[in-house]
């Protein structure tokens, strides 16, 4: 990567303090994204994909949730310190966030038009005490914004109330009003879970066409391996709190080294594909309230050793940008 | 074993305060022959779900009928019904949901078995045991609540209390949307096996093709309440017929890298079914819909070589336009 | 492992139940971090230990159902009548103690009248539905827009004042609450999968109410009653002091202050004890059924 990154999480841990004691929910991740490229994320359940996006935009109530290390840097500034004024001006304007269930996400007693209006005016009031409130100049900038998601008749659909819009397009309106303050970087968590396959094949297209005209950079946190083989550029396979493996798609899914992420793509089925034997990685996620000493896949894992009893470290490969966070690696690897 | 004959079936809906039909399920015609594992598969909206619950009379059918080993089960005395009960049994999407809360699992397992047998204390204990131990779980599983299991073993307790009758057919209903990929991995693999073992028979409910792909023989493609495609699996994946099996199947992202970026997605939205397109359903948002005639009639299904069905005029033996 | 799965031995009590064991102490502990609902509960706690002891810790059980001191009457609170004496020279504090089993009798028993008829209505009306449930629903509406307190004391002048009617009036006022509780909750269970599971099985209506539904049910409804017991008390007092519950000389504490307010403001704690008894009552059931609510009711609960 030659320029800097737009975001970087650097040896980022996070602990919850529950009623059974502490979860160490994130250990030591690591992790970047370059200007116009988009990161997935992939991993199941509790593996801590959505937690570790979360505070890029402090949106994680502490307690129960507590930084122990690390900094998230946003162009060099780290996110975790910047004062609730300051994050004002970055929410929505330098970083914006799109989530699973567009719906909830609406309030479905004001118009779709209110609510962009609304967003718009308060970016810019952000920005700038003194700006005097534009309502027609918002309304015509939130037309144009939908207009560049593909809603089909913006200049009717704007006055429409949230619970009329299919689910698409709600996810269109939730994409248009994210980028209305045209941010730098868009994280999007499981932005197509809710939606059917051919709706989720429109808003895939249409987030990599806003990152191939907008030099936007995009983060993507999904649970589907075949969403992030189809949008991104890189990918971040995280288990149990970890980023067990990271580079590009071609090399991860073409050439996975970290047993999980082997795992993980022998466990799907393919569409494209006559049926093969599926495996699926035996066990359950270790208990983060108790992590396993040393790797925390070693429980689960197929090529176990000895030495997994102790923490492995990341080995990087800088020639292909890759990492990989496991013993079998020690030596580090040649090609990817 | 089973099939169902134009079967129909509707709701009171309202729209725009006035009342309206919904056709939820429009003249299904499936036909699932013993052993086999016939996969229903649709997005939202298309009824694949209804089909399921209207086999097992969570529905009520308005039209048609459901034929169970050479009988009429879509009217049924109580009787009846609760023989009906034991031989064919649901597995549920959620299956948080689909387990009482306050009932341990032993209970939850045990409750058809004190529904429709005698078995009662220790021998009832013993037989959950066995089954508990058949679907992979150990019996320390029979006191807990199944606030306290995960997903994938709930999905497990369910599927114990779903055979726990010898079932002959079993409705599986988007059992492993709610879980983790890996985990979905373990319950299919286990589906697959019972099924041989078990001697039973699957319809299988889901929106994932490659789910579908993996469990079943056969495939019947749903859109807005209609068939629009039935036929062999390995067929119809490699030579989808329908435009919008040709749609579906290329909406799948692949788990593969080298995918192209950008694609040409089918346009628009699934049209709402208090609404829908004159002549085909499909017609609004079909790359080859033919003006004049796609939206103009209904369009019969045909029977092509191999028992492929299709229902799309492209397919219309008398004016064999698919070579045009 | 192995063992366990080798021996169908009879489990013991702790593993059949170690899943509840531990949600109580969960509930416990969240009960605890919840000053105000401790606080309810150490006063219910106190008035639970006055109904149980009060007959044998009061000093003079004798004036309880209204003996006749004269010569001691309308005494200030002093060592040997603590909250002093009424007109007729009993003793306030016996009074106000034998005051709070009443008070927990006509609780419970308004409550437990209102539930009989409202969770059976709330039930048939939530599962049966159709005009069945329109019926059932409109009646309750119907209650529930008269003011309670007014159609009791309607009620009670027509049956003629007393503690038995007064208790029949206001159960007659209190169901609907339990039947719009619920009513709103069968509905909502009535779709939940795990009865359509139950369905498909093959369980009988009977069956799904009674191992499905109402199990389900109970938290709310545990609430609910933990709530309108305070209030249930509040309301027969009020009748009490209007004259048309309890009739002195019952040691009944509306009845109490009702007799008690002629001697205000000089004799104040006539009236000012049995008050003070209410309030503390109340106060402690609602504190009580808050807390009961955070631990019961997932919903609004922090994590």
């Amino acid at each position: 990567m030659t320029d800097a990154p737009v975001l970087e999480i650097r040896d980022y841990r996070l602990n919850f303090n529950t009623f059974d004691g502490v979860y160490h929910a994130l250990d030591g991740v690591n992790l970047a994204v370059g200007k116009g490229q988009s990161l997935g994320i992939v991993g199941e359940t509790g593996c801590g994909k959505s937690v570790t996006v979360r505070n890029v935009l402090g949106l994680l109530p502490s307690p129960p949730a507590e930084v122990v290390s690390g900094e998230i840097l946003y162009n060099g500034k780290d996110m975790l310190k910047v004062t609730p004024a300051e994050m004002q001006k970055i929410r929505g304007i330098e970083i914006a966030m799109i989530f699973q269930d567009p719906m909830t996400y609406l309030n479905p007693v004001f118009t779709i038009g209110t609510q962009m209006v609304d967003v718009i005016l308060a970016h810019q009031k952000a920005l700038d005490k003194s700006v005097r409130k534009n309502k027609k100049q918002a309304r015509a900038h939130a037309i144009e914004m939908l207009r560049k998601v593909h809603l089909p008749n913006p200049e009717s659909q704007i006055d429409r109330y949230p619970h009329e819009l299919s689910g698409g397009m709600r996810q269109r309106v939730l994409i248009a009003m994210a980028l209305s303050g045209s941010p730098k970087l868009l994280i999007a968590d499981e932005p197509t879970t809710a939606l059917d396959v051919t709706i989720q094949a429109q808003i895939l297209d249409l987030i990599a066409e806003l990152v191939e005209d907008m030099g936007l950079s995009v983060i993507i946190i999904t649970h589907d391996l075949g969403v992030v083989a189809k949008v991104c550029d890189n990918v971040a396979v995280m288990y149990a709190g970890q980023v067990v493996e990271y580079g590009t798609i071609e090399e991860v899914f073409g050439k996975p080294k970290h047993p999980y992420t082997e795992g993980l793509l022998k466990s799907i089925p393919h569409p494209g594909k006559p049926p093969e034997e599926l495996y699926g990685i035996p066990g359950f996620l270790p208990n983060l309230l108790t992590p396993p000493i040393g790797c925390r896949f070693q429980d689960r894992c197929p090529k176990a050793m000895e030495i997994c009893g102790t923490p492995p470290k990341n080995r990087n490969n800088a020639a292909h940008d890759r990492t990989v966070l496991c013993h079998l690696y020690e030596e580090g690897f040649e090609d990817a | 074993m089973l099939e169902t004959r134009e079967l129909t079936v509707n709701f009171a809906a309202k729209s725009g305060g006035k009342k309206a039909q919904l056709t939820a399920v429009n003249k299904v015609n499936l036909h699932i022959k013993k052993g086999d594992a016939l996969g229903l598969v649709g997005e939202s909206g298309s009824g694949k779900s209804t089909v399921g619950r209207t086999i097992l009379h969570l529905n009520k059918a308005s039209s048609g009928s459901i034929i169970f080993d050479e009988q009429d089960i879509t009217r049924l005395n109580s009787t009846d019904e609760k023989i009906l009960r034991r031989r064919a049994q649901m597995v549920f999407q959620d299956p948080h949901s689909a387990l009482n809360p306050r009932m341990t699992i032993m209970r939850s397992v045990a409750e058809p078995l004190i529904l429709h047998t005698k078995l009662r204390g220790a021998a009832l204990r013993e037989k959950v045991g066995t089954l508990l131990e058949i679907v992979g779980l150990q019996k320390q599983f029979l006191y807990r609540y199944p606030h306290e299991l995960s997903g994938g073993q709930k999905q497990r307790v369910c599927i114990a209390r779903a055979i726990a009758l010898n079932p002959e057919l079993l409705v599986l209903d988007e059992p492993t949307s709610a879980l983790d990929v890996s985990v979905q991995a373990q319950i299919l693999e286990f589906l697959k096996s019972i099924q041989k073992e078990l001697d039973l028979t699957y319809l299988f409910i889901s929106h994932n093709l490659a789910v579908i792909r993996y469990v079943c023989n056969r495939i019947a493609v749903m859109y807005l309440g209609q068939i629009v495609e039935q036929g062999e699996t390995e067929e119809i994946f490699n030579n989808p017929k329908h435009p919008y099996t040709k749609a579906l199947l290329e909406a799948v992202p692949l788990p593969e890298p080298g995918q192209p970026r950008r694609g040409k997605p089918l346009v628009g939205d699934i049209p709402s079914p208090l609404d829908l397109p004159k002549g085909c359903f499909f017609n609004n948002r079909c790359e080859k819909a033919i003006a004049g005639v796609c939206d103009v009639a209904p369009v019969p299904t045909y029977t092509l070589e191999g028992g492929r069905e299709v229902r799309c005029v492209l397919y219309d033996p008398e004016t064999q336009r698919q070579t045009a | 492992m192995t063992d366990i799965l080798d021996t169908p031995a009879e489990p013991t009590f702790r593993e059949r139940h170690a899943s509840t064991i531990r949600t109580m102490r969960l509930y416990a502990r969240t009960f605890r971090n919840n000053g105000a609902a401790m606080i309810g509960l150490l006063i219910i706690a106190g008035f639970m230990f006055l109904v149980i002891f009060g007959p044998s810790i009061v000093p003079y059980p004798e004036d309880a159902l209204g003996a006749t001191h004269i010569e001691q009457k309308l005494q200030p609170p002093s060592a040997e009548h603590w909250f002093g004496t009424d007109e007729v020279g009993n003793d306030v504090f016996t009074r106000v103690v034998i005051g709070a089993r009443v008070s927990l009798q006509i609780g419970l028993i308004i409550t437990g009248i209102s539930m009989l008829i409202g969770v059976p209505l709330g039930i048939i009306a939530g599962y049966v539905g159709g005009w069945v449930e329109e019926s059932i629903m409109r009646i309750t509406d119907i209650f529930l827009s008269i003011p309670g307190l007014i159609l009791a004391i309607a009620i009670v002048g027509v049956l003629g004042p007393g503690i038995g009617n007064a208790m029949l009036a206001i159960s007659l006022v209190w169901w609907p609450g339990y039947v719009r509780l619920v009513q709103a909750k069968t509905l909502s269970l009535k779709s939940a999968i795990y009865v359509d599971a139950a369905r498909s099985m093959g369980a009988s209506k009977m069956r799904i109410v009674f191992v499905h539904i109402l199990p389900n049910c109970l938290s709310p409804i545990i609430v609910k009653v933990s709530m309108d017991m305070g209030m249930a008390i509040l309301y027969a007092a009020s009748l009490g002091f209007l004259g048309l519950g309890a009739q002195p000389p019952f040691p009944e504490w509306g009845a109490m202050i009702s007799v008690g307010r002629n001697y205000l403001p000089d004799w104040w704690w006539y009236s000012f004890f049995p008050g003070l008894a209410i309030f503390l009552t109340v106060l402690g059931f609602n504190l009580l059924g808050d807390g009961l609510r955070d631990i019961l009711d997932p919903r609004g609960r922090e994590k």
